[in-house]
């Protein structure tokens, strides 16, 4: 088990409710974490089409998590 | 020059300015405007997809989010690709954030070349890539009220 902060940015923090919460999980990868918070908030977006950054920096969403990591979630983007 | 995300107005003529160099011949930019009305049915390119209807909710506001240092940092990348792909002396974009209204400048990219072949196709790419790649997310106000962001599937729980 670690402990991570979770992150929401546009449509991901509306839905949930919150831009920041710290959270206990077992999920070893970003996608793991994904799934799992998801689920938990009612996130529709396929992870395919969303982005990942750990620690302030885009990332794979296969990367291994380490405790205390600050991950951002990344709906799908829109510019222009 | 580089990549910007800005809360201020952007004004093309001063950016502009800033692209002349001596050894260009060729300037080519691009503005992407607030319109008034919802396009869901466009492809990656901004091509209508077969069957679309011009068109759709009437939109009366846009707001624009972004994670500034993340999406600095990725549009840097963007337009070193640019200067590195094409034969190009200068490239510049900039992406506001905040509430715009109906007719404001959303983003700009210009291009500087010794011709206007390079200058048209890095132009094209930086535009394509920055909307494909860039952390910006765009909400929409539509004239019913309601509120949505664009390209996303996950709607705020009622």
């Amino acid at each position: 088990m670690i402990e991570v902060t979770a992150r929401y940015f546009a449509a991901f923090r509306e839905r949930a409710g919150r831009d920041t919460e710290r959270v206990s999980t077992n999920a070893r990868t970003a996608a793991d974490l994904y799934a799992e918070l998801a689920r938990r908030h009612g996130f529709a977006d396929s992870m395919t089409r969303c982005k990942v950054a750990i620690n302030d920096e885009l990332a794979d969403w296969n990367v291994g998590l380490t405790n205390d990591d600050e991950v951002l979630f990344f709906p799908p983007v829109a510019g222009g | 020059m580089s990549f910007k995300i800005t809360s201020a107005v952007i004004d093309p003529v001063e950016r502009k300015n800033e692209l002349a160099q001596v050894t260009a011949g060729a300037c080519v930019t691009f503005e992407g405007w607030v319109r008034n009305h919802n396009d869901a049915d466009m492809d990656v390119r901004g091509r209508a997809t077969p069957g679309a209807v011009a068109g759709g909710e009437a939109v009366q506001a846009l707001e624009y989010e972004a994670h500034q240092a993340i999406a600095e940092k990725e549009g840097a990348r963007i337009v070193a690709e640019a200067l590195k792909r094409f034969n190009v002396t200068a490239v510049h974009c900039e992406h506001r954030v905040g509430k715009l209204a109906i007719g404001d400048c959303a983003v700009w990219v210009g291009v500087s070349a010794a011709h206007r072949g390079a200058a048209f196709d890095a132009c094209r790419y930086v535009i394509d890539e920055t909307k494909a790649r860039v952390p910006i997310w765009k909400k929409e106000y539509y004239a019913s009220g309601a509120t949505g962001w664009v390209n996303c599937a996950t709607k705020v729980a009622d």
